[in-house]
């Protein structure tokens, strides 16, 4: 194609060097998608579709439901990005699409999941009490079973076992949970962009995050216990 | 309250207002800058003088950080294939509109 052929040299280094989720900034990724960069669509397909599934099933009853919203958000996308004034970042922008598409797809199956008012009464514990002392106990309130140093540095790449084991993790949260540690922690967007996309304020993004990552973080701990016994 | 904890083998005071059972709910918080001046503080020197606690912090970071480490998992092939003809369509009609206007 001979359109291709004539992008700047600065574009296609740009595209060459990112690799998984780093994406260039926002100003190159619109001038690429407008003047019709295949490699940067493709990039932005494969970096963000899997949060995009996740969000969208928490909104319609199906797994074939929600890859049509994801498809029906790429195409407004597609048909979008011309319009597209920057008032939020791209990721922001492309991820609204998708819950607004959502949303109406999930009237249309009688779906309709209650966000804002489903996140305001959760006042109890993240953390399980059984972890804690009772009041009957020595020291109430301290660890009953003291959480056990884990060799892992914060920093190490992971063994695909423990990958697949957070996959699972996810999976098993609640739909509203998993939306927002997939987005904050998995997609790496900020806490602003979260609230933005799921329209929920600070307080609620942040008690769903807690709740998600302490369950994720027991999940794990049982894994690095047994590797700590068998060690 | 005050209570006793054993840090390098010798008996210490410190000051806990939080309870480990407390204190576990604030981590998110914490790690997103989000505690007012007054409860960081209490945050850390609960931290300071509890190892248990110093362990699951390191923990919940390591659970952070391998969070972000999955790797992407892309659209079912054919659909893909489909988004991707669909740019390439729309693009390259917008771009033949540009060149004959």
């Amino acid at each position: 194609m001979s359109w291709m052929s004539r992008m700047p040299d600065r574009e296609e280094a740009i595209v060459e060097s990112f690799t998984g989720s780093r994406l260039p900034p926002d100003d190159v990724v619109v001038a690429a998608l407008r003047a019709g960069d295949e490699t940067m669509f493709a990039a932005l397909l494969d970096t963000w579709s899997r949060g995009m599934l996740w969000l969208a099933r928490s909104h319609v009853s199906t797994n074939d439901s929600a890859e049509e919203v994801v498809q029906d958000t790429w195409l407004a996308v597609i048909r979008g990005i011309d319009g597209f004034e920057g008032r939020s970042s791209v990721k922001t922008w492309v991820y609204r699409i998708l819950v607004n598409t959502a949303r109406k797809r999930g009237v249309r199956e009688n779906r309709t999941v209650p966000w804002s008012s489903a996140f305001e009464q959760r006042e109890e514990p993240a953390v399980d009490r059984s972890c804690f002392q009772s009041v009957n106990d020595p020291f109430p309130g301290h660890w009953k079973n003291v959480p056990a140093a884990w060799s892992t540095p914060e920093g190490e790449v992971l063994a695909a076992e423990v990958r697949d084991l957070i996959a699972e993790a996810l999976a098993e949260l609640p739909p509203r949970q998993r939306a927002v540690i997939t987005l904050r922690d998995v997609e790496g967007c900020s806490s602003e962009e979260v609230c933005e996309i799921l329209e929920i304020s600070a307080a609620n993004q942040r008690v769903l995050l807690h709740r998600a990552r302490v369950a994720v973080r027991g999940r794990l701990e049982d894994y690095f216990e047994t590797a700590r016994r068998s060690a | 309250m005050k209570s006793v904890q054993f840090r390098d083998g010798k008996a210490v005071h410190v000051v806990k207002r939080f309870s480990c059972d407390e204190w576990v709910e604030l981590v998110t918080a914490y790690l997103e800058s989000d505690l007012d001046e007054p409860t960081r503080c209490l945050f850390e020197e609960h931290l300071a003088g509890c190892e248990h606690c110093g362990h699951y912090l390191h923990q919940f970071r390591v659970t952070v950080t391998a969070l972000g480490t999955l790797r992407p998992e892309s659209l079912p092939g054919d659909m893909r294939d489909r988004l991707l003809s669909a740019f390439r369509d729309r693009r390259a009609s917008r771009v033949e509109e540009r060149r004959s206007s």
